[in-house]
């Protein structure tokens, strides 16, 4: 066991740690932050992607250790629940999730993508979302809901409030 | 109660979803996501044999794991090891073997269930299999299908003394008469590979035993709440009423949670012997051997036509893979397809025959279309076949043999009645969308050029039956179910609106559409209505989601239940406002006194009155709610024209998907923006069927591509976006006008992109490309055609 304090969504939790225990089981499982999922046992899905120290990793192919003394975004922490982050305004606005299975990490991955190039092209946006699978949406309500919150983050903070 | 909507306008707009919100902000309901004091883990033992006898199981050791509370082989587990049910014996002679959950001497498929271990964590409970002693002893493994119908073949089931399941028969007119008059005939030998589900939330089961009563608790991540709760009871033993089943946030399934798998009926066992909840969540990898496949047919279809492309008749033999077992309608699936081959051309006879056949694989059953793709990709294919054989453009030999929209209702030959449809409306606005003429002439100056990247032009002008379906139907083709829907409409006395349905929904939105057909009746706003479903406690009666059925026959049951309440509320607000029934109209949510306008009673006030129940007209009980229950008239018949061009690299083999346009018509839209992301989804899955799935086996029954590492799923780097667009032909058999979209695209768009590869090189004496037409595939394809060119 492994001693580990880590900042989730703004709040700092200690815990004991089997050292294979993955960042997205001790996630789930150790302090019930359940909004992140797992789709898969080969890092191929993405549906776990968080941000870690703010950039984004499948949280399948991250030890808990390893994230000891790191800060950890998920899909609840995003935002508060009254304020929406502009990436979730857009999934909403586009219809950019049936199921909604794979959009804790497809909104993660998109938050991490406008960070590094705030206007992508829809060629750019296809790339940089390829290692998140969606079998609901053929991807097409998915570009077009990152492309309009590439506006809404352009357009300025209050914009994306809903 | 908050002002009205306007009436007119609540359905058909492009509502955003109530179900949005929780699902963004990670406040879900995935049944892996539930955690109960006292939960055992269970973890199975799979064969990684596809056939074998076991000669040896001792789980005596996984007991003395830290952690393990019970492991269980089929011996241990006795008369608890219930049998997975199949429900559709397709022929009176068809051929049901056992199916226990877990396997009794023999194992007959990779991924079959041969132990269990329940452990406090799942850590503990996977650790544990380690410590079963098990051994086999490998059988001959039965692979292909022609190999396994041929004599001396190894056997599946011993008992059953063959591998064929049923042989099916259609006979409809004289093919042979057709056959004989014909100038041409065309036939083909098309592979519809098979296919892994993949939904992206796996498979999680939770049984719990509720302790202040016998009951039991079941949250699956399933499409089916109420017929699993059915199937329960009858494979258990438990009796219906101890049993709740509740399918919580649900990630997608696309038939693949049609099913009463085998671990659902493990863990429902085991809760009940063990006295506390028990917790199985499936990793990708059990997924892909455990969760049923789809499609794995072997199509031999012949076609035959004039020389002038009227087509005559049509003869189709099937080998349909049933895999190792029966599951819930495995047998049924190619029956779907069977009536959608002749599609939407007119002709003198049919002739269909399928024969089911065991192999040591994975179960095949419900997929996306079930049956109707595999009909879709033969039928459009073999129909661009005849119009290269006889060398007549491909949308002119479709408008030569297609129904007319003045022919409607139209009888196939396949003995279905289409009620409406407008293949030209569709057809034109798709060709005009597409530049179809435009493109045909940049295909003849690249073929001219010799360019070496050759571009294609893929039509599938398809049509399918969905909307599953009038029971009587269902009933005369042996399937033991009926196909109605269930609704209850509550309007209760705070003025806020319960929808009960008995449909099941994982990604289709029906919170939202469904509030958005009770509005339109009740005129009462979207958000003041509660859409009540997946919950055998909460909505009783159902019949759950799958067969694009949902909106086709569960909107009914709701705009019937809605309808019903407004006549209840009538003769309460009659009374009150001390006029006759007849004196009221009802608009915009409120009761008005005809020619006096001040007098009206709003429906959440005659909700009020009715829970009050202190003056109420006699002989009407108190409470304002209806309910429905409503069997379909009839099957809805989408249809749609996908126009798809592909450039592709005769070099590398590479096929780039440059345009895809589809016109689809689903009938009236209660949400356009829900159908056409329902469009954009099916879509995406049917071209990839065409481009970059299949489960592979080597000829031990190995599944080669059992992660998604191996099995190809596209990425958004792999698709183009769609352009996609409608027209609206009201179904007259469904009250709503409406018809189903769910499988649509995913029915038409296979055929799509392979008539465009093949187009693209049938100048090089290219006339078929196997699925998926990676470029391997179609880099091998060419370089075949160029050597038999020679
Ligand atoms: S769970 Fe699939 S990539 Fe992490
Ligand atoms: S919305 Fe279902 S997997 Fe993406």
């Amino acid at each position: 066991m492994a001693h580990i304090t880590v900042t989730v969504d703004g709040t700092s939790y200690k815990g004991e740690v089997e050292p294979r225990k993955l960042l997205v089981h001790w996630l789930r499982e150790d302090i019930g932050r359940v909004g992140t999922v797992v789709g898969c046992d080969t890092s191929n899905c993405g549906a776990c992607t968080v941000l870690l120290n703010g950039r984004s990793v499948k949280s399948c192919s991250v030890l808990a250790v390893q994230a000891d003394g790191c800060e950890v975004t998920t899909i609840q922490g995003l935002s508060d629940g009254s304020e929406w982050h502009p990436v979730q305004t857009a999934f909403k606005e586009c219809h950019g999730l049936q199921c909604g299975y794979c959009t804790p990490g497809m909104v993660m991955a998109t938050v991490d993508l406008l960070s590094e190039n705030p206007t992508p092209s829809e060629q750019e946006i296809r790339e940089g979302l390829e290692g998140n699978l969606c079998r609901c949406t053929g991807y097409h309500n998915i570009v077009k809901s990152v492309s309009y919150a590439a506006d809404l983050m352009s357009a300025g903070p209050t914009k994306g409030a809903k | 109660m908050t002002a009205a909507l306007d009436t007119d306008t609540a359905l058909g707009k492009p509502i955003r979803r109530k179900e949005d919100a929780h699902l963004l902000h990670g406040q879900t309901n995935w049944t892996d996501n539930i955690q109960l004091p006292g939960t055992v883990h269970m973890a199975i033992l799979r064969s990684p044999m596809a056939h074998a006898k076991i000669t040896k199981l001792d789980v005596s050791g996984a007991l003395k794991q830290t952690g393990v509370v019970a492991a269980y082989g089929a011996k241990e587990l006795g008369e608890l090891n219930g049998g997975v049910p199949c429900v559709w014996p397709v022929t009176d002679d068809i051929k049901m073997p056992a199916f226990p959950a877990l396997a009794i001497d023999k194992v007959r498929q990779v991924g079959d269930c041969v132990a269990v271990v329940l452990a406090t964590s799942v850590a503990a409970a996977v650790d544990a299999l380690d410590a079963i002693e098990v051994s086999y002893e490998a059988l001959p493994a039965v692979t292909d299908m022609e190999a396994a119908l041929a004599s001396g073949s190894a056997l599946v089931h011993d008992e059953i003394e063959t591998n064929a399941c049923y042989v099916y028969k259609m006979p409809c007119g004289d093919y042979e008469a057709s056959r004989a008059k014909a100038d041409v005939v065309v036939a083909r030998r098309f592979i519809n590979q098979r296919l892994i589900p993949i939904f992206m939330e796996p498979r999680s089961v939770v049984a719990a035993p509720m302790g202040m009563s016998d009951e039991i608790t079941i949250w699956s991540s399933t499409q089916i709440p109420h017929v699993l709760r059915v199937l329960l009871a009858l494979v258990t033993g438990i009796p219906e009423n101890n049993l709740r089943v509740v399918a919580p946030d649900v990630g997608g399934g696309f038939g693949g949670k049609l099913q009463c798998y085998r671990e659902e009926i493990l863990v429902t066992n085991l809760a009940k012997k063990l006295g506390r909840p028990v917790k199985w969540t499936e990793t990708r990898s059990e997924n892909m051997v455990a969760t049923h496949h789809g499609r794995d047919q072997i199509q031999d279809i012949e076609i035959a036509a004039t020389k002038d492309g009227k087509i005559l008749g049509l003869k189709v033999t099937l080998l349909a893979n049933m895999g190792a077992y029966l599951q819930i309608i495995t047998p049924g699936i190619p029956l779907l397809g069977m009536f959608m081959y002749p599609a939407i051309y007119k002709m003198d006879s049919y002739d269909f025959t399928c024969t089911g056949v065991f192999t040591n694989k994975t179960p095949t059953d419900a997929y996306r279309g079930a049956g109707r793709p595999e009909a879709t990709y033969a039928i459009e294919r073999i129909i661009d076949e005849l119009a290269a054989e006889i060398g007549m453009e491909p949308m002119e030999l479709r408008k030569k043999n297609w129904i007319t929209h003045d022919e409607f209702p139209y009888t196939t030959v396949a003995g279905l009645t289409y009620d409406t449809g407008n293949y030209e409306a569709a057809t034109e606005k798709a060709l005009a969308m597409f530049d179809y003429d435009g493109l045909r002439a940049e295909q003849a100056r690249r073929r001219a050029s010799g360019d070496p990247v050759q571009l294609g032009i893929g039509i599938s002008t398809f049509t399918e039956m969905c909307g599953l379906a009038p029971s009587r139907t269902l009933g005369a083709l042996k399937y033991v179910a009926g196909g109605w829907e269930h609704c209850t409409v509550r309007a209760l006395p705070t003025g806020k609106i319960e929808v009960v349905t008995g449909t099941s929904p994982h990604g289709q939105g029906h919170e939202t559409a469904w509030s958005q057909i009770a509005s339109s009746i009740l005129g009462v706003p979207v958000e003041d209505i509660e859409v009540i479903h997946s919950d055998t406690g909460r909505s009783p009666y159902g019949m759950d989601t799958y067969g694009s059925r949902s909106l086709a026959v569960g909107g009914q049951a709701i705009k019937a239940a809605s309808e019903r309440l407004v006549e209840k509320a009538r003769v309460i607000a009659a009374h009150q406002l001390e006029c006759s029934a007849t004196d009221l109209e009802f608009v915009n949510g409120s009761f008005h006194v005809k020619g006096d306008p001040s007098k009206s009673q709003a429906l959440g006030a005659v909700a009020f009155e009715a829970f009050t129940a202190h003056n109420l007209p006699p002989g009407v009980e108190p409470t304002l709610q209806a309910e429905a229950t409503i069997d379909p008239a009839d099957f809805s018949y989408p249809h749609g024209t996908h126009l798809a061009a592909l450039e592709v690299d005769t070099e590398t083999g590479q096929v780039k998907l440059r345009k895809y346009v589809c016109v689809d018509d689903v009938g009236i839209q209660v949400n356009p923006m829900i159908v056409e992301g329902q469009v954009h989804g099916g879509v995406a899955q049917g071209i990839a069927q065409a481009l970059f799935e299949g489960a592979e086996y080597d000829e031990d029954g190995n599944l080669l591509t059992a992660s998604l590492a191996d099995y190809l799923i596209p990425s958004a780097a792999d698709l183009p976006s769609f352009d996609t667009a409608t027209t609206v032909t009201p179904s007259t058999t469904h009250p709503l006008g409406t018809k189903g979209v769910g499988e649509a695209g995913t029915i038409a768009s296979t055929p799509a992109i392979i008539n465009g590869i093949v187009d693209a090189l049938r100048h090089l004496g290219v006339t078929d490309v196997a699925m998926p037409a990676s470029p391997q595939t179609v880099w091998r394809t060419i370089q075949a055609a160029k050597a038999g060119a020679k």
